[in-house]
């Protein structure tokens, strides 16, 4: 990361900071309140915060990916119907109703975004980070693809069409990034260390077999 | 609504920042105020499309000061306010003022993982044959709702081409008014990176939106 990026970042956290405690505050006096009245029951709070910090997140993601790239019948319904073929892996329901996966292939690189908000599939890589949620991103993303990826380290070749899904609707994009090569005869459980969150959202690629970037 | 969160295409919001080594959430409010708003959607009577336009639906500078997590706290404010079930003075003083409204019921701990795993699907029976087939072109209507809609600015008023066809599905801007689903065809339609962006738009670049059929138009 370039000092510049270290600054800013160092810049954003501050900010937040001065603001927290008052945010803080209201959202634990809203949790006494909503309580109190009957309407939530802390219990499921902590459930949901389990749920979605342990159990749903981009790990999930990984295994469809793997086993898309290891047999190739799971490969096929995959690309037929995702939302039934990601639920055979026991992953499904919110924010992830409707899927559709998009793969990626010499001629053709996919990138995922939502503009009007956070749109995100949650069974397969969980809830979105920062970056994905910010103005930078949902701004430049339909208008400078590459500009953006540049962001993330990543360039491709020139000649690569870029294909960018503004998941506007309750569609949900998954990328199916390319296997890498060198890897054949690897098991989905080794191929899998190789997935990475970005390279499902269309912002990265996946490692390289000897374990870099 | 024209909002500053409709962002596509917009300038002079600087680099993307990744975070290395991420967390789910940036402290505990942040997890509660999650927690919170996910949790009151069933026992608050509203939709999806009422919350997000809640959020949205603020001036530009409270919109783009705000962080994520602080804008779906107002949002839940908004909601929650507009439908009696706390006051604007019980968020200030930070304390119960007033009866809870009746017939309110929470999530049950039992109920909560059932519910994340259904989820709201949005697919329903088709009532009319689509409009428009896969290959056809059609051009974004260039309309200006001042209330919800899943049209963004960028795309309203080009030329696209349908890509995919996903049934019918909920339609946000009449859902979030409470003036019924109104399941209309969602296609996928793509556009070409000079289309959108003008002569200097990126010619290897294509965009999609996903459209309700009362946002396209004949060509």
């Amino acid at each position: 990361m370039s000092d510049h990026d270290h600054d800013h970042h160092g810049h954003h956290h501050d900010h937040d900071h001065s603001e927290l405690s008052e945010t803080e505050l209201r959202v634990r006096a809203l949790e006494s309140i909503l309580t109190e009245k009957g309407y939530v029951d802390p219990a499921s709070l902590d459930l949901l915060i389990d749920l979605y910090e342990k159990k749903i997140g981009p790990r999930n993601g990984v295994r469809v990916v793997a086993k898309a790239w290891t047999d190739p019948a799971y490969h096929a319904r995959l690309m037929k119907d995702a939302t039934a073929a990601i639920a055979e892996l026991d992953y499904s329901g919110r924010q992830g109703e409707h899927m559709v996966v998009v793969e990626n292939t010499p001629e053709q690189h996919n990138m995922v975004v939502c503009t009007l908000c956070s749109c995100y599939p949650h069974p397969v890589l969980g809830l979105p980070p920062v970056w994905y949620k910010s103005a930078p991103y949902r701004s430049r993303a339909v208008s400078d693809p590459r500009g953006v990826l540049k962001d993330f380290g990543v360039t491709l070749p020139d000649a690569t069409k870029i294909r960018v899904w503004d998941s506007t609707a309750e569609i949900r994009y998954l990328v199916l990034p390319m296997r890498p090569e060198g890897t054949e005869g690897w098991s989905a459980e080794q191929l899998a260390e190789l997935v990475t969150r970005d390279s499902m959202i269309g912002t990265g690629l996946p490692k390289q077999p000897d374990g870099t970037a | 609504m024209d909002g500053a969160h409709d962002m596509g295409g917009a300038k002079g919001f600087g680099p993307v920042v990744p975070e290395p080594n991420e967390p789910v959430f940036h402290g505990d409010w942040e997890r509660r105020a999650f927690a919170l708003t996910v949790a009151m959607a069933r026992p608050g009577g509203w939709n999806i499309d009422m919350s997000r336009f809640a959020r949205e639906n603020r001036p530009p500078e409270d919109y783009l000061s705000k962080s994520y997590f602080q804008i779906w706290l107002a949002g839940l404010e908004t909601l929650m306010i507009e439908r009696g079930l706390v006051t604007r003075e019980e968020i200030e003083a930070g304390k119960v003022l007033s009866p809870p409204k009746p017939g309110v019921t929470p999530i049950a701990p039992t109920e909560v993982t059932p519910a994340i795993r259904r989820g709201g699907p949005t697919e329903r029976e088709p009532k009319a044959p689509a409009m428009f087939a896969v290959g056809e072109t059609v051009r974004m209507k260039d309309i200006h709702p001042v209330t919800h809609t899943r049209l963004p600015q960028y795309v309203r008023g080009h030329l696209g081409t349908i890509e995919l066809n996903h049934g019918c599905h909920v339609f946000p801007d009449t859902n979030s008014l409470g003036k019924g689903e109104d399941p209309q065809w969602l296609y996928t339609v793509r556009f070409d990176g000079p289309e959108l962006w003008g002569k200097d738009g990126d010619p290897t670049l294509s965009v999609s939106v996903d459209a309700w059929e009362s946002y396209l138009e004949r060509v």
